[in-house]
C-alpha cells in the first residue's frame, strides 16, 4: 500500500463536535447523578415527613436552650444551665485535651519504641516486638475498658498509691502537684513564647549569613536574653508566684493539684499506648530507609554520633515518616470518640446526649462531622506544611 | 575490582575469634557488648523477671481454674492476688456466641469453622482465580443458611439473637465482601475523567474518612428510621452492617486507587489499543495488575476492620466485645472483667496475628 492512496472520508458525526466517547460519557454522568440526586431527594422527603410528625424543627436554633446536662470532667467553666451551644464548646475542647497531649504523648513514646526496636540489645529489641505485635492485634475498644476496668479497680482514695513523693494513683484517677496558672502566669509563658519566636528568626538569619560568608555567628547569647532573661523579667516585675501546688488528702477526697479523672487517664493511656505501637513502626521503617551508605559516609567523616543522627539521618528518615505519620494523628483523633463507651465527655458523646435529648439527630451529627472535618484538616494543613519543609528539595 | 572490595562485610564482633562457649558468646554479641548496653541488660532483666514473677503468680500460682457451677466463693477468696480463670469455662459458651438458643449452639460454631476455613483458602496464592470469588459466594450463602435456618429442617433462629464471634465474624467478612467492589468502582470513580463521578467519588471518600467510625454507626442506629418512609425498618444488626460496609468501601478505595497509580500508563495505552471498552480494559488489565501492588496493604486494611467491628458495641450489637462485657454484668462474676477482657483479647490477638504474619510474608515474597 502506498502513502498517497485516498483515504476514505471522516465518517460524519450526528451530534457534530460531540464523539462517541463524549456522548458515553455525558450519559454516564447523567446517570450517576440523577440516581445520587434521586437517593438524596427520597431520604430528605422521608426525613422531612418524618420529623414534621415528630414535632422536631429542623435547624440549629435549639443550641441555644439550656443543655440540663451534667458534664462531670471539663477544662471550661460549665453547668448544666448553660447553652447546648456550651455544652458543646465544652465538648471540643475535651476532644481537644485528649487528642493534643495523647499526639504529644504518643509521639514520644513510639519514637522511643521504634528507635528501641533497632537497638543492638536483642532484649531491648524483642521487648519494642513483643509491645508492638499485641497492641497492634488487639482492638483499641478493648483495651480502653481493659485500662478503665484496672483503673477502678485501685484503692479508693485514702489508700492512695504514691509512686512518687506528690503523686497518688486511686480510684479517683491520677493526681499531680501542680502550679495554678492565672492570668499573671500566662503572661510569662507568652512572654516565653514570644522570646522563642523572636529567636528563631534571629537564627534563621544567622545561620544565612554563616552560609553566605562562612563566618560563624553564635546565637547563644540571642537565646539566654529572649529564652531566660525576658521572661524572668517579666515574671519579677509582675511578681508572679510559682509556688507549686501539693495535693492534699482532706477527708474522702483530694485538695489542690491537677486531677486526672479516671475516665481521661484510661482514654489517654489506651490512644497513648495504642498509638505509640503504629508510631514505632513507622519510625522504624523510616529509619530503616535510610541507606546504609549514608551511615558509613557519616562515620568516615568522623562525625559525633550525635550529630549524625540530627544532621544526616533524622532528615532523610522524617521525609519517609511525616506522611503516614498525619495519617496516624488523625486516627488518635477520630479513636478519640471512643470516649462514649467510658463516659468521657468528648464532643461525639455530648453530640450523643443532645441527640438523645432533643430528637435533632439530623444537626448532632452535622456537628460532629463539621467538628471532625476541621480538625482533621487542621491537621493535614500543619503536617503538609511540615512535609513541604522537609521535603527533598531537587532540581 | 580491588581487593578491598571482596572483603566480605562482617559485623566487628563477629571477627573477634571464636573461641568459648557459643551461649557465652552470643550474650557477648547481643546482650553485653558493650558497658551501657551491659547495663539496659541488667535492668531490663530485672524488671521483666519481677513482671513476669508478679504475673504468674496472679495468672498461675494463685489462680482458681474450674468452680462448682455458678459458685464464684472460691474467686472471690483469691481476688486482688490470684485470677480467676474459672469465669471462662463459666461463661465461654455466652461470650462466644451469646444468646443463640443453647442447642443449636452448633450452628454458629460450624459457621466460625467455615469462616476460619475460609480466609486459609484465601490465602493460598494457588487460589487465586475467579473460581474463589465462587467459593466466598458459595461459604456465605451456606453461613447465612446455617446462622439463620429454617430450612433442611433447621429451626429459624432471628437475627437479634445471634451474638459473640460469628457476628464478629460476619460484620468483618460481609464489610469486607461487599466494601470491596464498593472500594474498586470508587478508585475507578476518582481517577475517572468524568468530572461528576470524579466529584461524587471524591466527596464520598473524604467524608466517610473524616469523621469517626462511631458516628456513622451513631447515624446507622438513630438517624436511619428517620430517613425511610414511616413504618419502613430493617434490622439493627443489617444497618450497622451497611454502615461498616460504606467505611470500608471508603477506605480500601484509597489503597485501590494507590494501586492504580502504580500500574504503568503504557498498559492503559495497551488496553485503549486493543480497542478495548473501558469496564473490560480495567476488568482484564488494570485491576489484576492494581490490586496484585496492594494485597500487603489490603490485608492490614482488613485487620484494622476486623478491630473497628468491636466499635458496634457502643450501638448495643451483641458482637464478641459485647457479650464479654455483659458476661461480667452478672453480679457474682463482677469482679472478674480483667480475666474475660484477656481471654477475648486473646481471640482477636489470634487472628489479627495470622494476617498480620501473612501480610508479612506477602511482602517478604514480593521484595524478593
Amino acid at each position: 500500500m502506498t502513502s498517497d492512496a485516498p483515504r476514505p472520508p471522516p465518517r460524519r458525526r450526528f451530534f457534530g463536535a460531540f464523539g462517541r466517547r463524549e456522548l458515553k460519557g455525558l450519559f454516564w454522568q447523567a446517570l450517576v447523578v440523577g440516581i445520587a440526586v434521586a437517593v438524596i431527594a427520597f431520604l430528605w422527603s422521608n426525613t422531612v415527613t418524618n420529623l414534621s410528625a415528630r414535632r422536631i424543627t429542623t435547624g440549629f436554633a435549639f443550641l441555644g436552650r439550656e443543655a440540663g446536662m451534667p458534664i462531670s470532667d471539663s477544662l471550661l467553666a460549665y453547668n448544666p444551665r448553660d447553652s447546648y451551644l456550651w455544652a458543646f464548646v465544652v465538648g471540643i475542647a475535651n476532644t481537644l485535651r485528649v487528642a493534643v497531649i495523647g499526639i504529644v504523648l504518643a509521639t514520644i513514646l513510639g519514637t522511643v519504641i521504634g528507635i528501641s526496636r533497632l537497638s543492638a540489645n536483642w532484649l531491648l529489641s524483642r521487648l519494642a516486638a513483643v509491645y508492638v505485635e499485641t497492641l497492634r492485634d488487639i482492638p483499641l475498644l478493648l483495651q480502653l475498658l481493659f485500662w478503665y476496668v484496672l483503673m477502678q479497680a485501685l484503692p479508693a482514695a485514702r489508700a492512695a498509691w504514691r509512686p512518687i513523693e506528690g503523686v497518688f494513683l486511686s480510684n479517683r484517677g491520677l493526681i499531680l502537684p501542680a502550679i495554678p496558672i492565672g492570668t499573671p502566669q500566662l503572661c510569662v509563658l507568652g512572654a516565653a513564647v514570644f522570646g522563642l519566636v523572636v529567636f528563631y528568626v534571629i537564627r534563621r538569619r544567622l545561620i544565612a549569613q554563616q552560609m553566605r560568608d562562612g563566618k560563624p555567628r553564635p546565637s547563644w547569647p540571642f537565646g539566654l536574653g529572649l529564652l531566660v532573661v525576658l521572661p524572668a523579667a517579666v515574671s519579677v516585675l509582675l511578681g508572679v508566684s510559682w509556688t507549686i501546688e501539693w495535693p492534699e488528702l482532706r477527708g474522702f477526697n483530694f485538695v489542690g493539684g491537677l486531677t486526672l479523672a479516671p475516665e481521661y487517664f484510661a482514654l489517654l493511656i489506651a490512644l497513648v499506648t495504642y498509638t505509640s505501637a503504629f508510631i514505632a513502626e513507622i519510625v522504624r521503617s523510616g529509619i530503616q530507609s535510610v541507606p546504609r551508605g549514608q551511615w558509613d559516609a557519616a562515620n568516615a567523616l568522623g562525625l559525633r554520633r550525635s550529630f549524625m543522627l540530627r544532621q544526616i539521618i533524622l532528615p532523610q528518615a522524617l521525609r519517609v515518616i511525616v506522611p503516614p505519620m498525619t495519617s496516624q494523628y488523625l486516627n488518635l483523633t477520630k479513636n478519640s470518640s471512643l470516649a462514649v463507651a467510658i463516659g468521657y465527655q468528648d464532643v461525639v458523646s455530648i453530640a450523643n446526649t443532645t441527640l438523645n435529648q432533643t430528637g435533632q439527630a439530623i444537626e448532632a451529627i452535622a456537628l460532629i462531622m463539621a467538628v471532625f472535618l476541621t480538625i482533621s484538616l487542621g491537621i493535614s494543613f500543619f503536617m503538609n506544611w511540615y512535609n513541604s519543609r522537609i521535603a527533598l528539595v531537587e532540581r | 575490582m580491588t581487593a578491598i572490595a571482596d572483603i566480605p562485610e562482617v559485623p566487628r564482633a563477629a571477627r573477634r575469634p571464636q573461641i568459648g562457649n557459643p551461649v557465652l558468646r552470643w550474650l557477648r554479641t547481643n546482650l553485653f557488648s558493650s558497658i551501657p548496653n551491659g547495663i539496659l541488660s541488667v535492668v531490663l532483666l530485672a524488671v521483666l523477671a519481677k513482671g513476669l514473677f508478679s504475673f504468674a503468680q496472679w495468672g498461675i500460682a494463685n489462680a482458681v481454674w474450674l468452680t462448682p457451677a455458678n459458685d464464684s466463693s472460691a474467686c472471690r477468696a483469691v481476688r486482688g492476688v490470684g485470677a480467676c480463670w474459672a469465669i471462662i469455662p463459666e461463661k465461654y459458651r455466652f461470650i462466644l456466641f451469646g444468646t443463640y438458643p443453647f442447642d443449636e449452639q452448633w450452628r454458629p460454631a460450624l459457621a466460625v469453622l467455615l469462616f476460619i476455613a475460609l480466609f486459609y483458602l484465601s490465602t493460598r496464592r494457588a487460589l487465586w482465580r475467579r473460581e474463589l470469588a465462587y467459593l466466598w459466594i458459595a461459604a456465605l450463602a451456606l453461613i447465612s443458611m446455617l446462622m439463620w435456618g429454617g430450612i433442611l429442617g433447621l429451626s429459624f433462629v432471628s437475627q437479634d439473637r445471634w451474638g459473640g464471634l460469628p457476628v464478629t465474624l460476619i460484620l468483618a467478612t460481609f464489610g469486607l465482601a461487599f466494601g470491596f467492589p464498593l472500594g474498586i468502582l470508587v478508585a475507578l470513580g476518582r481517577r475517572s475523567k468524568l468530572p461528576a463521578i470524579r466529584s461524587l467519588s471524591v466527596l464520598y471518600v473524604e467524608l466517610i474518612r473524616g469523621v469517626p467510625l462511631v458516628s456513622l454507626l451513631f447515624m446507622a442506629s438513630v438517624m436511619f428510621p428517620l430517613f425511610m418512609p414511616n413504618g419502613f425498618n430493617i434490622d439493627k444488626l443489617l444497618r450497622a452492617q451497611v454502615a461498616i460496609i460504606l467505611f470500608a468501601g471508603a477506605y480500601l478505595a484509597e489503597v485501590i486507587r494507590g494501586g492504580l497509580q502504580a500500574v504503568p500508563r503504557g498498559q492503559y495505552e495497551a488496553a485503549d489499543a486493543l480497542g478495548l471498552s473501558y469496564w473490560r480494559k480495567n476488568r482484564l488489565i488494570v485491576l489484576p495488575q492494581a490490586i496484585r501492588h496492594v494485597i500487603p496493604p489490603l490485608v492490614n486494611t482488613f485487620i484494622a476492620f476486623f478491630k473497628d467491628t468491636s466499635l458496634v458495641l457502643i450501638i448495643g450489637i451483641f458482637d464478641l466485645l459485647t457479650t464479654a462485657k455483659t458476661a461480667i454484668i452478672d453480679p457474682a462474676w463482677q469482679q472478674f472483667s480483667v480475666e474475660v477482657y484477656i481471654f477475648v483479647a486473646g481471640i482477636y490477638f489470634v487472628f489479627c496475628f495470622a494476617m498480620s504474619r501473612y501480610s508479612r510474608s506477602l511482602e517478604a515474597a514480593s521484595e524478593r
